[in-house]
This record gives C-alpha cells, sequence and structure tokens, in this order.
C-alpha cells in the first residue's frame, strides 16, 4: 500500500530563493511525524505546497495514491487534509460553535435548497450537524464557549479550537503548524496529551511543526529535519537527536 | 434565532401585504408610494447586504443590476395591453421573475471575472459596470434612450412590494442562518483559512453576488411599475451609493438593522421635504419658516450620514452581533 503523503522531488522558488529544495518526504497511515528546522527553514511553506496554496515550482505531492499538485486548497481539504496555521486563523466574527460548523458543510447531503426549504430533512440534518459539533467541542473541553465569539477565546483555547475545526473536516492527515506557540508550560504538556489523543481517537495521521523540542522529541515516531529548505536529516527522535548536522543547523554553524 | 419559524414568518408577512393591499384605497397615495420606496429599498438593501455585508465583498453596482431588471420587466410588461385583474398580476409576476433572472445574469457575467479582485479593487469594477449599464440604456433607442420609458402599467402595490421584502428578507436569512450559509460569513472573516477548511471561496462569492442580483432586479421591476417612467441617470453611482450606506448604516451582516436602515434612509428626505413645507410654526413670523430646509434638503441628509457615521462605524442599529 502507497504512503498516505507522498513528496517526491518537490521544490518551490520565489525568484531567487528556493524556499523547499527537493523534498522527499512520507508519511504513513496513523503515524506522527515531525517537521523541524531553523527558523525560515521551509516548514510552512511545506505546508503550503501539501495544501493547495502554493504549486509547486517542480517535483510531485500524491495523497492517497493520486497527484494532488493543481488542485485547490478546498479540493484538498474535501480529499483528506486539514491543517492549523502558524499565525491563528480561526473566523473571528463566527462563534466558537460556528468555526466548527461552518467545515460541515463538507459533509452536507443537500445543497442549497435545503437551507431555501427548510423542511423536516433540512432540521434533521442541522441537528445531527449540531450534535456533532458539540460533541467534538465536549472532546476538547470548548462546549462551554460554544456562544462565545471565537476571538474573546484565550490564546491557548483558540489553539484548540483551531484545531477542532480542523478535525471536523474528517482529515486522513492533520498538519499542525506550531500548535505549542504560546502556550505556558502546563499548556504545553497538555497539548502533547492532545496531539497523542487525537492520533489514537480519530486514527489520523500527524505532520506537526514545531519549535519546542519537548514536544516534539516527547510524541514523534519519526523527524524530518529542514534547513535552507533542504532535508538535512531523518529519523527516530534519538537519531536526529544526536545527528551533527542537525546540531550544527541549530546553533547557526 | 435558529429560524425554525422562518416559512411561518414568510407566510404571515405575505398574507399581511395582501391585507394592506386590500385597504390601499384608504391610503393617501402620497403615503402609498412612500411605502413602495420603502419596500423597494428593503429588497435593495437586504440583497446588497448578502454581497457586501455577510460575504464581505464590495459592490458599488447594485443599482445597475436594478436597471436590468427595471428595464427588463417594464418592456415585458408594456407589450400588453388592459388586461383582467389576474392575467395583469400573472404578466406581472412573470416580468418580476424575467427581471429578476436577467439581473442575475448579469451578475454572473460580472462576479465570474471580478470576484477574484479584492475590497476596492471590485469596488472599481462594479462602480465601472454600473456605469456602462447606463451609458448601454442611454443609447438604446428602443428603450427610449436618455429620453426614458414610459412604463404603461402601475401593477406594484402593497402585496407586491412587501411581500417580495419579505421573500428575499427570508432568502437571505436563510440562506445565511445554515450551515451552508456559515460559509458566507468564513469569507467575509478570512478567506485563506475558509479556503483551508474546504470552502470554496469563488463560488460562494459568485452564488452571493448572483442572488443579490437575481433581488436587485426585482426590486428594478417593482421600482418600473410604481413611478411608471424609467430614465437611465435614475439608477446612477448615487443610487448604488445610498444602498451601500444601508448596509453600512444598518451594520454590515445585520439584517434586522439593515431593514431598518432601509427604512429610515427612505423616510428621511421625505421627512426634510415635511418639514420644509410647514406653512407656519408657533414662535416664527415667517411664512414657511423652515423653507431653507428645501434648498438643502441634500446637504443636510449628508450631514447627517456623515454624524452617523462618526459616531456609530459599526452601523446605527448594530447593537450586539450574536450570529446562529
Ligand atoms: N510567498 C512567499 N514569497 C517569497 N518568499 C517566501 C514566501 N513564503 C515563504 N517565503 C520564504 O521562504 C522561506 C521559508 O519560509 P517558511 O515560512 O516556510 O519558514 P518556516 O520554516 O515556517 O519558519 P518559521 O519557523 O519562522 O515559521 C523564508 O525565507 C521565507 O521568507
Ligand atoms: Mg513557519
Amino acid at each position: 500500500m502507497p504512503s498516505l503523503l507522498q513528496l517526491d522531488q518537490t521544490t518551490i522558488r520565489f525568484g531567487g530563493l528556493t524556499a523547499v529544495s527537493e523534498l522527499d518526504l512520507q508519511i504513513g497511515r496513523n503515524e506522527l511525524v515531525g517537521l523541524i528546522g531553523p527558523n525560515g527553514a521551509g516548514k510552512t511553506t511545506a505546508f503550503n505546497l501539501i495544501t493547495g496554496v502554493y504549486q509547486p515550482t517542480s517535483g510531485e505531492v500524491a495523497f492517497d495514491g493520486k497527484s494532488i499538485v493543481g488542485s485547490k486548497p478546498y479540493h484538498i481539504t474535501a480529499r483528506g487534509i486539514a491543517r492549523t496555521f502558524q499565525n491563528i486563523r480561526l473566523f473571528p466574527s463566527l462563534t466558537v460553535f460556528d468555526n466548527v460548523r461552518a467545515v460541515f458543510h463538507l459533509h452536507l447531503r443537500g445543497d442549497v435548497r435545503h437551507a431555501l426549504w427548510r423542511g423536516k430533512g433540512y432540521h434533521a440534518e442541522e441537528k445531527s450537524i449540531a450534535d456533532r459539533v458539540m460533541e467534538l467541542l465536549e472532546i476538547f473541553q470548548l462546549g462551554k464557549f460554544r456562544d462565545e465569539a471565537a476571538k474573546s477565546l484565550s490564546y491557548g483555547d483558540q489553539r484548540r479550537l483551531e484545531i477542532v475545526r480542523a478535525l471536523a473536516a474528517k482529515p486522513k492527515l492533520l498538519l499542525l503548524d506550531e500548535p505549542a506557540a504560546g502556550m505556558n508550560a502546563t499548556e504545553k504538556v497538555e497539548l502533547t496529551r492532545l496531539i497523542q489523543f487525537i492520533k489514537d481517537k480519530f486514527q489520523i495521521s500527524i505532520l506537526l511543526v514545531e519549535h519546542d523540542m519537548k514536544v516534539v522529541m516527547g510524541i514523534c515516531e519519526r523527524i524530518v529535519v529542514l534547513d535552507y529548505g533542504i532535508k538535512i536529516a531523518e529519523g527516530k527522535p534519538e537519531e536526529v537527536r544526536a545527528n551533527p548536522k542537525v546540531i550544527a543547523a541549530y546553533l547557526g554553524e | 434565532m435558529n429560524f425554525r419559524h422562518a416559512k411561518t414568518f414568510l407566510l404571515g408577512a405575505i398574507a399581511l401585504g395582501f391585507l394592506a393591499s386590500l385597504a390601499a384605497n384608504q391610503i393617501n397615495p402620497y403615503w402609498l408610494f412612500i411605502f413602495y420606496d420603502i419596500g423597494i429599498g428593503i429588497v435593495m438593501a437586504v440583497s446588497l447586504n448578502l454581497i457586501n455585508g455577510y460575504t464581505g465583498q464590495f459592490s458599488l453596482g447594485h443599482a445597475g443590476f436594478m436597471a436590468v431588471g427595471a428595464y427588463t420587466s417594464a418592456v415585458i410588461t408594456n407589450q400588453f395591453g388592459e388586461l383582467n385583474f389576474f392575467v395583469a398580476n400573472g404578466i406581472f409576476a412573470v416580468s418580476l421573475y424575467a427581471g429578476g433572472l436577467a439581473a442575475a445574469l448579469a451578475g454572473l457575467l460580472v462576479g465570474i471575472p471580478t470576484l477574484r479582485l479584492r475590497g476596492d479593487y471590485l469596488a472599481i469594477v462594479t462602480l465601472g459596470f454600473g456605469e456602462i449599464i447606463r451609458v448601454i440604456l442611454q443609447n438604446m433607442e428602443k428603450v427610449g434612450g436618455a429620453r426614458g420609458l414610459s412604463v404603461n402599467h402601475g401593477y406594484t402595490n402593497l402585496f407586491w412590494t412587501f411581500g417580495l421584502a419579505a421573500v428575499t428578507v427570508y432568502v437571505v436569512a436563510s440562506l445565511v442562518n445554515s450551515t451552508y450559509g456559515r460559509g458566507f460569513i468564513a469569507v467575509h472573516d478570512d478567506e485563506v483559512a475558509a479556503e483551508a477548511m474546504g470552502i470554496n471561496t469563488t463560488k460562494y462569492k459568485v452564488t452571493a453576488f448572483v442572488v443579490g442580483s437575481f433581488f436587485a432586479g426585482i426590486a428594478g421591476g417593482l421600482y418600473a411599475h410604481s413611478k411608471q417612467f424609467l430614465t437611465p441617470g435614475g439608477f446612477g453611482f448615487m443610487q448604488s451609493i445610498t444602498f451601500v450606506v444601508m448596509v453600512i448604516l444598518g451594520g454590515m451582516g445585520n439584517s434586522v438593522g439593515v431593514i431598518l436602515a432601509a427604512i429610515l434612509l427612505t423616510l428621511l428626505p421625505e421627512g426634510l421635504r415635511m418639514l420644509s413645507g410647514i406653512e407656519h410654526l408657533p414662535g416664527f413670523s415667517a411664512e414657511r419658516p423652515l423653507g431653507w430646509i428645501g434648498d438643502t434638503r441634500m446637504i443636510i441628509y449628508s450631514l447627517l450620514l456623515i454624524a452617523l457615521m462618526l459616531t456609530r462605524p459599526q452601523g446605527l442599529f448594530s447593537f450586539r452581533r450574536k450570529r446562529n
């Protein structure tokens, strides 16, 4: 069986800058992989390549055995890749509940006409969506905030809400871009547990970009290291930690 | 509001409009026409609110779509002479629908190439579109060109205006207050995040544009059969601005506020006109002591708008924005 996600020699250039260079990356089913590297290494750019925000200059990105190069971001999400953003991008004027509910349009059976006709089927479907949204929110202890504006939540809660929102897309692969950024030590410990829990409960694969080494080393089964867009190392946490190239990259040579 | 009783509301509003239209001959015609203007203003403002308020686009061409609907429906009903009540209303309904479709088609044609543009660019393109419509109409001799077009039938009545205002409110509110419709607000809030969450932002924007234009076309048909005379100049840039102001004043994306703003902004110039027409006021010796208002009506109107915008930039009627 092919890997869930496969990047083959994926490259993207912005003018003279090669932000990601000939990257090979595989993620298997139900695998938790870390993607690390110094600032500007190309981690977020790799996410943008995978999710269709950017198109590769050359190389291939395949998901579930099919190429997704050229697909629109919303199409890729529907195929089963969901993400969070390094700088939180919730829908600020929607409530916590509606931030998650908005994603459920992916799973709607009826179309616009249902919303206009508002028959029995419509109300039943909206009810079942509301139940599933609340179920997700409760798992992450966000149920009590359901009617609050998303922007009024604390930083840590907003980060968690972004993860819930991504999970609402029912992804097979979840991309987390620095989920621990801005969290305090207790929140980080909780987050680590949460990521592990998500992987087990939803049986999905996770690609985690994170600067906090405690978080990354603690949960990732495999780690890929980028530096200036180039993959300089890959392996188990302890292997990567001991790799002289990685140490040099982090110490700035 | 979860809109469970939306259909009851809709049917109730239409029934009320029908009853009111039966009593129409009791109403002073001057007021009757103001009521029509209010209903038409509501249709225009609420439909524009879907585009500019909920979806966060910036269209400055709403009067252009109204013109398309107005001329289309007028040309259709002008083909017919005097007809009996039922046939006449049937033809009117068809002509309104055709006007809406023609405007929706125009919305689609303008929308698909332009909705990739953001903010002020979109505003400029839609503004240009509105002007193009005006110039085309001015040069179409078949519909009277710059001289204007007489509309033979005054079919617009309270039933049609308020019934269709209710339908517009119902459609826009139903669209937005659904899981599907949260996508409009998601597009408004953050397009990048919306795309990442599986929302086809282009499709949502085009949908908002087409639905909005459709109702602007219907409003145009009502307008045509109320005024019974159309000139291309009546659908200019200033008209579009008036509708944009209704949306902003109502608090973008707040349906109730936008309805109130449409009512207020329609009544305001009339109210000022009335003040200036008062013959005597206690304490004043001169005749028509407020006559000066008449000449400066539009200036006062503009100043009031500026004052409102400065004091309540979030919208006059935006007390609390909770959406669910
Ligand atoms: N749209 C773009 N246009 C030009 N350059 C870009 C663009 N996006 C990213 N870059 C550049 O690509 C490089 C990689 O950026 P990226 O954001 O992927 O780094 P990162 O590894 O996520 O860093 P950080 O840890 O700081 O988030 C940087 O030099 C950045 O300036
Ligand atoms: Mg980054």
